[in-house]
């Protein structure tokens, strides 16, 4: 992948983008349960009331604190809240959130800021609580008991009947007071944190009674309102996620493309050198299958590789904001989660890697007997190919088996340990909560939390499968890329001198193939006149198509010269060297479409009338006019629809109808009969007078009537001449001829 | 959670490469076309019915499958809810802190919740392995023995049929369409038993816990659903668009690498490029925003589901303040919904899947139910020692019984006589040799050996009196010796050896890598084309026929091995009667009979003398040939 990032990084603002927006994902997807768990907390537990620090106090619980609390303290105390009479403007204001404003003065909060409540919190929090106990005294002895302790002074506390709380505090003795100050300080002092909150805004509530404040108002508006937030966080939510799918696809598909388009440039300006070092079947897929891979993952690794770690290590911050002393349990289903992926992969991995081979097999078993139908049937050999499948099969069968057993078992595993992992923080979380060192809505956000934990640990483990992949398109694509074409036009290509007459001159040609020990042709050397038809005859691997391949620079000698009219071809460029050549492969290749679209790859602009006179010529007329739709006749891809002998008339007719000084006939009569052979030879003779023309043949028949025979064995040239000429000195050429003509023929 | 699909696709992955090989386009789309209608089949319920029918000998395993899935999943259901009364337990303790109570939390009925949570959790993960081990089980062995029994079909199908279908097509069946077939019954069987035991189980659940939050939470199904059928039925469209821009550049690209010289040669680059960067360009506007709006899918349904879960938050939240829920059952609640959906989107994908399933079943059965080769006669005569007289009386055939390619055609072959059958490219010069190996059967008259009618043989019987040397090679993906040996597989190894050196085919193998024990590769392209044409004789030597039919190469031979080939042919044919379908001049004049064949037809028989007295077709033929090289050959 890194050797692609050439086509990543212009990607970049785009990418980066998609980035922070899945941060924002992250965070809104995490802060969800953090808003479930504050619904849970404040909005039930504590009935909505989110602060200790009391928006309003009475003047009889104000005098009730004084008594509790030292001058200073309650000075300070004082200095938060208005006292506000009835009837005042302020009053108004108020009095439907205070309903006993209308009656008596009562004590409303400052605005005040942070720093400020949690003071205001401590200074009240415990006096508060001592108040409500007590006044607790009379209704729930009992509790109020229990709840100040035993030892408790009660019994000095006369409280007359009728007489207020904040009446007797006040008319106690100082020293009492003082006295039974340290003991609720003492007592009071046992509880803290969570505790303490709870029991203070429990006071607080009983207070709010009082004052007739409507609590179930504030409860029920606090859910509303943190429920309209994990709404529209939700709604961010989505928005943001939507955000990353447009950038990561379009990028994914962007980079797709680009690289895609950068390897078929590439590969169209391949030699043929480069193609024979990757192989056309692999060319194909690289600028298919692995260019489809890097799009997939690529968008993968934006949408959920980025996202899984972040709401990982977000997961672990805020579930550790919640409760610092768990983090042990998620580790330790983490580990678990890990062990159990990691193993099973290990295991399982090796037999994913096969299953393709094995498929291959079974494929290729089965595509042997179909191609060998007749010879399996004429050895009566139906069993044994029954046997052979059976076999591929039962192999394939068994991979099955054990990768369908092993995924049986990874997700239930996976599943029961995530599951586990819960059970487990209720179990560790409810001796917490015993402790009050968390609240209960914290702890189910904390579960909440360790099971996206769990999630994006499994998604990254997923990494180990699909990166590997997209890594080995990635290579195999870079190669490509990154291969130094051999065959380079000259930085200043020379010219032809009009007009173009044709002469080929080989001059003491050697070739090797790159990497090849031995070199393919030696010394080869000859001309070839225009007018003049040159016939090369050899064996299979003599290197009859290499030599004519050399003309066209598909490949370049590696010593001697190649010219026409002169000009060294590699002082030339490509295209104008390849204008003056038209050439008939050795293969009939035709591309899809028609027959009029294939012959205007020869000449693009060529009339109906050229392109007819080109197709008589090949001796094509009578299954492209008589048994075809004539120029509009089909043709499938790889000219699948007609036959190899069709092909090659087509393609000869593309030659002609290029009709340049050189054409070259690359063994392009094989597939035809001796019939048609020789009519098309004929016909050739006729309208390509003046042009130098080059034919690969294997058969006598062929090169018998031309101006030249070249014999090639074994990359040398054995032979230049006539045919009879050869027949009397070229020991090769009298070999290849009696193999093929009778005694008469060869008269 | 989406941990099945990812498997699907993970495995689809794995296809892809099969699918590209094969002509079909790929029908399991991977993740983007996970929500698209795939192919339908052409009569739902019939393919289907098949297909459980065939699944009936595995009855067992697999009901015992489904119990155990349902099984696991209500088991696994219990489970939010009573985890949530732990929470409950949980609260409640708080509570009693909070008043004083010195009991606090209630750790035995805490830990008595929490173990229960865990037996249940337990039993259903056993479950579900038994189920998913059961289920592997089972499904590969159905594709084993629905590929076992396509292969053996293979070879009882007449050979038309292969006229008629592609070996592409007959590929695709064998891996892709069992292929669907095994993962519908491994993983999709099972998904939708759970989906549908879980949607009902947790509507149950939910139901019990309070019907105002249920109605509330499933409220946002029929507004996902209406979703998901509006965005599949857009992001459908870019996604077929995809595919079709995926398939014209694979074309494309396929055929500029395949015709690269050609194109070279004729300067075309420049054209192509511009083609495929307008295909690419397309492509890449279908493709994003087909993956676009896939991608839209998940976070919309997580925002339904999310406004579900805020309304239960507040709803639930309100019913804790008054008292008619506890806390526990709030977190079970969310458990329950947020486990709803991805059942239901299961059960929504059920009927792409099936379709897909009872296409790929129909393409199968419709391929076991072909028609076989007629039965071998019912008492057939025996064929043992064999002279070899071939006799053809007034035979009749056509590949198309309308248009018959052989009319009234008859000829007396003796013993040890050498038939050369010539015409033009594409004369159906082989259809003759099928005709007489019975790889067709004849429309009417009769085939004698050694006067008795084919048809009252078996067809093993009379095959095993033939070998065949074809100018298309075949051998297969095994060693030299394996390959040879299929001549007569009781053959010793000297006897393989033998015949390799009989058909000048011993001297290279022994230079080659691993020599009789080399394995020939895909294709065999590790041996040249002549080295290959040998081996088939050696092949067809071992089995030491009466009556040989022989096809004799044209070209990519090179001269020396063309030497050999021939010379091995002439010893083959020695003493036997043989069938040549032949191109050399000197196997044709040495012909006891000359077969001229055009169109399907023998216009003309006789020997190379009287067919050239004749004047007709094969005069002209001949002539023809050798008209440049001067008048020499007319003498």
């Amino acid at each position: 992948m890194i050797r692609l990032r050439k086509y990543i990084l212009p990607y970049w603002k785009s990418i980066l983008f998609a980035i922070i927006m899945v941060v924002v994902v992250a965070a809104a997807d995490l802060s969800l349960p953090d808003l479930l768990s504050q619904i849970i907390n404040v909005g039930i537990q504590q009935r909505g009331i989110q602060s200790s620090a009391p928006e309003a106090l009475s003047l009889e619980t104000m005098r009730s604190l004084q008594a509790l609390q030292t001058p200073e303290e309650h000075a300070r105390l004082l200095s938060f809240y208005d006292l506000v009479e009835p009837g005042t403007p302020q009053a108004k204001e108020k009095r439907s959130q205070i309903p006993s404003l209308d009656k008596s003065a009562v004590y409303v909060l400052k605005p005040i800021n942070d720093a400020q409540k949690t003071e205001l919190e401590d200074l009240i929090a415990k006096p508060l609580v001592f108040i409500q106990s007590l006044n607790m005294i009379q209704s729930n002895p009992e509790q109020a008991r229990s709840m100040l302790g035993d030892n408790f002074p009660l019994q000095d506390l006369q409280l007359p009947e009728g007489a207020s709380l904040d009446q007797i505090l006040q008319a106690m003795p100082e020293a009492q007071r003082v006295k039974m100050l340290d003991s609720v300080n003492q007592h009071l002092s046992a509880l803290e944190g969570t505790i303490l909150r709870q029991l203070t805004i429990g006071a607080i509530t009983v207070e709010y009674d009082r004052l007739g404040i409507d609590t179930q108002k504030t409860q029920t508006s606090y859910i509303l309102s943190t429920g309209f937030k994990m709404v529209a966080v939700a709604v961010v939510a989505l928005i943001a996620s939507l955000t990353v799918s447009f950038f990561a696809s379009r990028t994914a598909a962007g980079i797709a493309r680009d690289v895609r388009s950068a390897i078929f440039s590439k590969v169209e300006n391949f030699s043929h050198a480069e193609f024979e070092k990757f192989s056309t079947a692999s060319l194909i897929t690289r600028t298919t299958n692995d260019v489809t891979q890097i799009q997939m993952v690529t968008f993968m690794i934006i949408r959920m590789f980025i996202q899984a770690p972040l709401i990982g290590t977000l997961g672990i911050i805020y579930a550790l904001e919640k409760s610092p002393s768990m983090w042990w349990t998620i580790a330790l289903v983490v580990v678990l989660l890990l062990t159990v992926i990691i193993t099973i992969f290990s295991l399982v991995l090796p037999k994913f890697k096969i299953i393709q081979e094995l498929v291959d097999r079974l494929n290729l078993v089965m595509r042997e007997n179909l191609s060998g139908m007749l010879v399996v049937r004429a050895f009566n050999k139906q069993r044994f190919e029954e046997e052979r499948f059976d076999k591929a099969n039962l192999d394939n069968t068994n991979n099955q088996i054990f990768i369908g057993r092993a995924m049986a078992f990874i997700f239930p595993v996976m599943n029961i340990v995530m599951l586990g992992g819960q059970v487990l923080i209720i179990w560790i979380g409810s001796r917490w909560v015993a402790q009050s060192a968390i609240q209960v809505g914290d702890l189910i956000a904390f579960m909440q939390y360790s099971m996206q934990i769990f999630f994006s640990f499994m998604q990254l483990s997923m990494l180990f499968i699909f990166i590997p992949r997209a890594a080995v398109s990635g290579d195999r694509i870079a190669d490509v890329l990154e291969t130094e074409i051999s065959i380079n036009d000259p930085a200043q290509p020379g010219t032809f001198d009009q007009p173009t007459r044709g002469v080929v001159e080989f001059h003491d040609v050697d070739f090797r193939y790159p990497d090849a020990e031995e070199d393919v042709l030696h010394d080869i050397t000859f001309r070839a006149e225009p007018g003049q038809t040159t016939a090369i005859i050899g064996s299979t691997g003599s290197g009859k198509s290499t030599m004519v391949n050399l003309l066209p620079r598909f490949f370049d000698v590696t010593k001697g010269k190649i010219t026409i009219d002169g000009v060294d071809v590699r002082d030339l460029s490509q295209v104008e060297l390849r204008e003056q050549i038209a050439y008939a492969p050795q293969k009939g290749l035709l591309f899809s479409g028609d027959v009029e679209s294939n012959l205007r790859v020869g000449k693009p602009n060529a009339s109906n009338e050229e392109m007819r006179l080109a197709i008589s010529s090949a001796q094509a007329a009578d299954f492209v006019f008589n048994e075809g739709d004539g120029l509009a006749m089909e043709i499938a891809q790889g000219g699948s629809n007609v036959s190899g002998g069709q092909k090659q008339r087509l393609s000869i007719a593309r030659a002609l109808i290029k009709n340049s000084p050189v054409m070259i006939f690359d063994d392009t009569f094989s597939a035809l009969d001796f019939k048609t052979d020789a009519a098309l030879r004929r016909e050739l003779d006729q309208k390509l007078g003046d042009r130098t023309i080059l034919v690969v043949t294997q058969r006598v028949s062929t090169a018998k009537n031309s101006d030249q025979i070249l014999v090639l064995n074994n990359g040398r040239l054995v032979g230049k001449g006539k045919h009879h000429e050869l027949m009397q000195s070229c020991k090769t050429y009298q070999e290849i001829a009696s193999s093929q003509l009778s005694e008469e023929e060869l008269a | 959670m989406s941990m099945h699909q990812q498997t699907r696709s993970g495995n689809n992955m794995n296809n892809k490469d099969i699918q590209n090989k094969n002509p079909r386009p790929a029908r399991r789309g991977g993740g983007p076309g996970a929500l698209m209608p795939g192919e339908k089949a052409k009569d739902f319920r019939t393919s289907m019915s098949k297909l459980i029918k065939y699944m009936g000998r595995h009855k067992w395993p697999i009901l015992i499958a489904m119990l155990i899935a349902s099984a696991s999943t209500v088991f696994s259901i219990f489970g939010p809810r009573t985890l949530g009364q732990a929470t409950t337990e949980l609260y409640k303790g708080v509570m009693r802190i909070v008043q004083n109570d010195p009991l606090g939390i209630d750790f035995v009925t805490l830990n008595q919740i929490l173990l229960k949570v865990m037996i249940l959790y337990l039993i259903s993960t056993l479950l579900d392995l038994l189920q998913g081990y059961l289920l592997a089980n089972v499904s590969a062995k159905i594709s084993y023995q629905l590929r076992k029994e396509l292969s053996e079909k293979l070879n009882r199908l007449p050979l038309s049929f292969f006229d008629r279908t592609t070996q592409g097509e007959v590929l695709s069946r064998v891996t892709n369409d069992v292929d669907t077939i095994n993962q519908t019954l491994n993983q999709s069987l099972s998904q939708i038993i759970n989906s549908v035991t879980r949607v009902v189980g947790v509507l149950i659940m939910m139901l019990s816990i309070n019907w105002v939050m249920t109605l509330i939470g499933v409220a946002m199904v029929p507004l996902s659903m209406i979703f998901i059928r509006v965005v599949v039925s857009k992001s459908q469209g870019y996604y077929r668009q995809q595919q079709e821009y995926l398939g014209h550049i694979n074309g494309h690209v396929e055929e500029m690498y395949g015709g690269h010289i050609v194109l070279k040669a004729f300067n075309g680059e420049k054209a192509s490029i511009a083609r495929f960067e307008e295909l690419n360009n397309t492509l890449y506007t279908s493709a994003w925003r087909s993956q676009f709006m896939t991608a839209i899918i998940m976070p919309t349904m997580r925002l339904l589901s999310n406004l579900g879960y805020v309304a239960v938050a507040m709803l639930g939240g309100y019913l804790v303040t008054q008292g008619r829920l506890n806390v526990g059952e709030i977190q079970a609640f969310i458990q329950y919904l947020r486990s709803f959906q991805q059942p239901l989107m299961n059960i929504a994908n059920i009927t792409n899947i099936l379709q897909q399933t009872a296409a790929a079943s129909e393409r199968v059965f419709e391929f076991l139910n072909e028609p076989e080769v007629s039965a071998d006669a019912a008492a057939p005569k025996v064929l043992d020692k064999v002279e070899g007289k071939v006799e053809f009386r007034n035979v009749r055939f056509g590949y198309n019984p309308d248009e018959p390619v052989i009319e009234n055609f008859s000829v007396t072959v003796e013993p040890g006589q050498q038939i050369a059958i010539v015409g033009p490219t594409g004369a159906g010069k082989t259809t003759l040799v099928k005709l007489l190996m019975r790889f067709y059967d004849i429309d009417s008259g009769e085939i004698l050996i050694d006067d008795i009618n084919i048809k009252d043989l078996t067809r093993e019987n009379l095959r095993s009196k033939f070998a065949m040397v074809l100018q298309d090679t075949w051998l297969f993906n095994g060693t030299i010796r394996e390959n040879i040996r299929y001549g007569r597989q009781d053959a010793t190894d000297e006897e393989v050896e033998k015949a390799a050196d009989m058909a000048y085919a011993d001297h290279f193998t022994r230079t080659l890598p691993g020599g009789y024990e080399m394995v020939l590769n895909e294709d065999a392209t590790n041996v040249s084309a002549g080295q290959k044409q040998l081996l088939t004789i050696a092949r067809a030597v071992l089995a030491d026929p009466a009556i040989l039919i022989l096809d004799e190469a044209t070209s990519s031979v090179d001269t020396r091995t063309e030497i050999l080939i021939q010379k091995a042919m002439d010893k083959l044919m020695k003493g036997r009667t043989s069938f040549v379908i032949a191109h050399r001049l000197s196997t044709i004049k040495n012909a006891d009979r000359i077969l001229v064949l055009k169109d399907g037809d023998i216009i003309e028989q006789g020997t190379h003398e009287s067919l050239l007295e004749a004047n007709g077709f094969y005069a002209d033929l001949y002539n023809s040939q050798f008209v440049v090289a001067g008048n020499t050959a007319n003498a």
